[in-house]
């Protein structure tokens, strides 16, 4: 027999809720549905109204942005266990880079209102919630700090 | 102190006199990537050919007549002594009149100097190899020597980060190495289009998108300096211990054999006591800013 799994099966298996108490996950679960995109398909699109968050079960997807004359611009790819998208968070909940998948993909889509909603009545969920995603984004700030110092230069040397 | 991977005195003393270069001939020239080229060599004469006999992370001072003498380190398979390979980047005078040199030409060696990859001691544990541009070409010989060996390591992962597509060198033998499945290999790039179907982000974050056991494994990170500063902090946060994490440095060098000093960095002549460190040796040394 087929074992159909859930939501919130899904969820309790990725890192980003490790941790969590149950009672949580079930919340969160509430808010998310299973969803599949085909490889080229935008998850997010830049200046949109930010509603959604996405965790990935299966394939990658860029974070990207435009650049007229230039095409598509790739910051980062996220891949299986990775989640996307964060501005549903904060006001005034507009997203700020295109999310495209890279592959065919599955993911858990999380509805942000849905989940500020219950972050709001229940502060500790609202504090581990913020907290996971507080960690992704310093993860990123990390990464984008690396890639402004440009750390693969070759300098130019005196006399080498 | 000198690292526990240095070469055996006996070894050094076997090699022609270290400040007499030797005659080489430029037996073929490829350019890898924009402005970096790799060189194939060959001694001219009976005691040019015992610079040929090297391990994976030494170096040769490399003197094109006319400009001047720089170190560069190996990047071809020490399994192969009958020639050298150079790989080199134009960044400087000497440096890149090497890169326009043509089939034919003549070089001077000295060398090989310097101490080595702690290869053997990477033996039934997981080795991570993670190179960041250029980075890859002096930890090349590492690999050729892990694979002829396979058998001994456990897991052996290649890590490597370059700015774009364009910039990764190494690109078809890349390819061939993951398609045997005897390395798993990463590759990211900091930015790139929708050409590229690959990894986007930093090397740091293929480590920790890396499964492996922090106290099974041994590192050997090659680099920029701010490359493989933030590489071992990565693998540190992961747990490992920065005994067994090593770093190649790199100064700019004259004598090659400890005397003159150019290299010095703290307490360590680059050239005689590196340019292999593990990272707990150097760790102190990356915190002072240069004046």
């Amino acid at each position: 027999m087929v074992e159909i799994k859930g939501v919130r099966d899904y969820l309790a298996s990725i890192d980003f809720f490790t941790g969590m108490k149950e009672e949580h996950v079930e919340l969160i679960s509430g808010c998310g549905e299973l969803v599949q995109f085909k490889a080229g398909e935008f998850l997010i699109k830049e200046g949109d109204k930010a509603e959604k968050f996405y965790v990935i079960r299966e394939g990658e997807a860029t974070i990207e942005t435009y650049v007229p004359g230039q095409g598509a611009k790739i910051m980062m790819t996220v891949k299986k266990g990775g989640i996307v998208g964060y501005s549903w968070l904060f006001e005034p909940y507009r997203s700020s880079f295109d999310v495209r998948a890279l592959t065919d993909m599955r993911a858990i889509q999380l509805d942000g209102a849905c989940l500020r909603g219950k972050a709001e009545n229940d502060h500790e969920l609202g504090y581990h919630l913020m907290n996971r995603v507080a960690r992704v984004i310093l993860k990123r700030l990390h990464a984008s700090r690396q890639q402004m110092v440009d750390v693969y230069e070759k300098l130019e040397r005196k006399g080498a | 102190m000198i690292a526990e991977h240095a070469i055996p005195s006996h070894e050094a003393a076997q090699a022609p006199d270290p400040m007499g270069p030797q005659p080489f001939r430029v037996i073929k020239v490829k350019e890898e990537i924009a402005g970096c080229t790799t060189l194939t060599v060959e001694p001219e004469n009976d005691e040019a050919k015992k610079l040929c006999f090297f391990q994976p992370g030494q170096f040769h001072m490399i003197y094109v007549f006319g400009q001047g003498e720089i170190p560069i380190s190996i990047s071809g398979d020490p399994s192969h002594p009958q020639q050298l390979v150079f790989t080199i980047m134009g960044v400087g005078t000497v440096s890149r009149a090497l890169t326009k040199l043509k089939a034919g030409d003549m070089v001077g060696l000295r060398g090989p100097f310097g101490n080595t990859w702690p290869v053997e001691k990477g033996a039934g544990k997981d080795v991570m190899l993670i190179a960041g541009g250029l980075g890859l070409a002096p930890l090349r010989p590492t690999i050729y020597s892990i694979l002829a060996r396979r058998e001994l390591y456990s897991r052996v992962m290649l890590l490597y980060g370059s700015r774009r597509p364009e910039n990764i060198l190494f690109q078809e033998q890349l390819d061939l190495w993951n398609k045997r499945m005897e390395m798993n290999v990463g590759i990211t790039v900091d930015s790139a289009d929708k050409k590229w179907d690959g990894n986007v982000g930093v090397v740091t974050e293929l480590i920790n998108d890396t499964s492996f056991s922090p106290t099974r494994t041994i590192a050997m990170i090659c680099g920029p300096e701010v490359m493989m500063r933030f590489s071992a902090h990565a693998l540190m946060d992961r747990g490992m211990s920065p005994k067994n994490i090593y770093v190649s440095m790199e100064r700019n060098m004259k004598c090659a054999v400890g005397q003159c000093g150019r290299c010095q960095y703290g307490q360590y002549f680059m050239c005689k006591d590196g340019p292999v460190f593990s990272f707990e040796q150097v760790e102190q040394l990356y915190k002072v800013r240069e004046v």
